[in-house]
């Protein structure tokens, strides 16, 4: 198509031409006189710097967030306090106690929990987006909350999961997750290849029938004090947050899953743009879907396990992200999960603060926040010719 | 080498591909013609491992296809299908660069002779000044172009091609279809124009109802006679300077003329 192109300089071996010597690299690909071509390096450089700028910003919120409440502590205060018990920096206590107290007992581990919550989400939508292709695909399109939230009813009204002790709500809701996730996975099964289509059809499907049994739940119970709890839960809240083994295993979880689909990224490239063409660059759509869907369900369950059906998070985080770096998972993944914590914790802020004492189920923030960005979107899809 | 042998394949009780045997000569351009349904499609997945076949077997040099693993198949055989992905968004350079993975490790980022290749293959099918737009906001034209440019990026010996002038005018059919027959790979091309596939395949293979009618060079196969009764349309074959041009007309006129 370039004909009289010059004669290449580079070693690219690639094909193709028929009749030339082979060895030879004449009349074959003609590589750029430009040093970046692609915009690699632009891109790169790029993506580098929204993931400091994030990075930063989401330190900023943590240290403001943790001095904002009933009591506040000055972020000066908060980051010697963070600093003092992470790093033992600076070592001498120059502090009251209680400010002590408030900061690291009672209001860290809560916007801890938001951040992984948060980063867990927004990489939850953002790959279950890849793996339906379909952009309106969210952490519970594949019914895992729904499960969770049986489970947890079923732990709030009628005591279940009493055995696992402290952590029979958490523990309830995510052997429900872990349910709907199995079973999803077996009705997507059960029928030959899982394609996305399958996968949606059998989540929607568990998710109503589980959403129809928590609601059975709460109506066969007499409690109305056990009921409010059950709703308070069902649209999410960071309440349960506490120095304790069920606080790292969210951590641990979402740090993996998120750093696993981060090096995964190209293979969700491919997913996304279809099943043949993945299945031609050597990624076999079947078996990654699979990995994927492991990965996402255990993740999802743990989160909302902790934290309940926080809902818009996991939807919009993952737009907001490709808009800003594009479409690459290898960036939008690191990105989408440092949002989705900067918005979760902000979110958790307003929740405890603005009518307090009272708090506000964080989802009804994260909805409110969430719907017109949706609006937005729907917009600039009209303004884009098909 | 990409040979098949008896492959035979079915949807429920329908067959769709029945015995097929073909030998792809090495370097060849190979056109896969025929009409609606006649396992045209089918029989390139099959040949690529997408599609088991229910009989017979493809084999890649001498191994079964079904058998090796989809990063080997891909070092080699690189496939252009019609499919142009969701809403989501990706930019031409990263689709592109998928071409690579088949050499990477599944968590190895691309190298900088990645980003050199894949602009050079942006280059040879002229559009390294589409590297940073959005794949979905392309014209068809252009759509298919970065596609094969992924495919050469493969580096692979063997390229199979879905109807890669679809929905592109008559001027980019032939584009496309020269740089196709340009390579220096055996490529193996489904079209649906027979005039097309006349000037720009070494063999043609006609199917029918999943099985081959006729191959060999377009001058052989490419004839009245054949084409008739698989089409089930009047043919005149008018050769100018050496090529072959096809004229078709509807059967209801043949009928009535004859």
């Amino acid at each position: 198509m370039t004909p009289g192109a010059p004669a290449p300089t580079d070693t690219a071996r690639v094909p193709l031409v028929k009749g030339a010597p082979s060895g030879s690299v004449a009349p074959r690909l003609t590589p750029s006189s430009d040093s970046d071509p692609l915009g690699m390096v632009g891109r790169r450089r790029r993506s580098i710097a929204w993931l400091l700028g994030l990075t930063a910003l989401l330190v900023v919120s943590v240290v403001l967030a943790v001095g904002l409440g009933s009591v506040n502590v000055s972020p000066a205060t908060v980051a010697r306090i963070i600093g003092h018990h992470l790093l033992g920096v600076p070592g001498d206590v120059t502090w009251e106690v209680t400010d002590d107290a408030i900061v690291w007992e009672v209001r860290m581990p809560r916007v801890v929990l938001a951040v992984f919550v948060g980063a867990g989400l927004a990489v939850a939508g953002a790959a279950l987006q890849a793996m339906v292709r379909n952009i309106l695909a969210d952490p519970y399109v594949l019914g895992i909350n729904s499960g969770a939230s049986c489970g947890a009813a079923g732990a709030i009204l009628f005591g279940l999961g009493a055995g696992l002790g402290d952590y029979a709500l958490q523990g309830s809701a995510f052997l429900g997750a872990l349910g709907a996730s199995l079973l999803v996975f077996t009705i997507a099964r059960s029928a030959g290849r899982i394609t996305s289509v399958r996968l949606l059809m059998a989540g929607v499907a568990i998710g109503y029938a589980l959403s129809a049994a928590t609601s059975f739940l709460i109506f066969a119970s007499d409690s109305a004090e056990g009921s409010r709890s059950v709703m308070f839960w069902l649209l999410g809240s960071l309440g349960l947050a506490a120095w304790n083994e069920a606080l790292a295993v969210v951590v641990v979880v979402v740090a993996g899953v998120a750093a696993v689909l981060t090096l995964l990224g190209r293979r969700l490239d491919a997913l996304v743009v279809g099943d043949e063409t993945a299945l031609t660059v050597g990624v076999s759509p079947e078996r990654f879907r699979t990995q994927l869907l492991v990965l996402v369900s255990l993740m999802v369950g743990v989160v909302v396990a902790m934290a309940g059906s926080i809902g818009f998070v996991g939807l919009v985080v993952p737009h907001l992200a490709r808009r800003c770096v594009g479409g690459a998972h290898t960036v939008v993944v690191p990105v989408a999960a440092l949002m989705g914590a900067i918005l979760l914790v902000w979110a958790d802020l307003v929740a405890r603060v603005a009518l307090a004492p009272q708090e506000i189920p964080i989802g009804i923030i994260t909805a409110l926040v969430g719907a017109p960005f949706l609006l937005l979107l729907v917009r600039r899809f009209q303004a884009v010719p098909t | 080498m990409i040979r098949a042998h008896g492959v035979g394949h079915r949807y429920g009780r329908h067959v769709v591909v029945d015995d097929v045997t073909l030998h792809l000569p090495e370097g060849a351009t190979v056109g896969l013609v025929g009409p609606n349904g006649s396992g045209k499609t089918t029989l390139l997945r099959t040949l690529y491992g997408s599609l088991q076949p229910a009989t017979g077997h493809v084999l890649l040099g001498d191994d079964d296809v079904a058998g090796l693993p989809r990063e080997r198949v891909s070092r080699e055989i690189a496939v252009v299908v019609q499919e142009h992905g969701g809403d989501l968004p990706l930019r031409v350079a990263d689709l592109v660069l998928l071409g690579r993975l088949p050499y990477r490790r599944a968590y190895q980022r691309t190298t900088t002779d990645d980003h050199a290749l894949a602009a050079a293959a942006l280059q040879r099918v002229g559009a390294l000044h589409l590297a940073e737009r959005e794949f979905s906001g392309l014209s068809g034209g252009e759509k298919q172009r970065v596609l094969i440019a992924r495919a050469l990026t493969q580096e692979a010996e063997h390229l199979l091609l879905d109807e890669p002038t679809n929905h592109l005018d008559i001027r980019y059919q032939h584009e496309v279809l020269d740089l196709v027959h340009s390579l220096d790979a055996t490529v193996v091309v489904v079209l649906h124009d027979l005039n097309l596939a006349a000037r720009y395949c070494d063999h043609v293979v006609l199917l029918r109802e999943g099985r081959v009618v006729a191959q060999g060079p377009p001058a052989e196969v490419l004839v009245p006679d054949v084409l008739e009764p698989v089409y089930e349309v009047g043919v005149r074959r008018v050769d100018l300077d050496g090529e072959i041009n096809l004229l078709f007309r509807p059967a209801h006129s043949l009928r009535r003329s004859a």
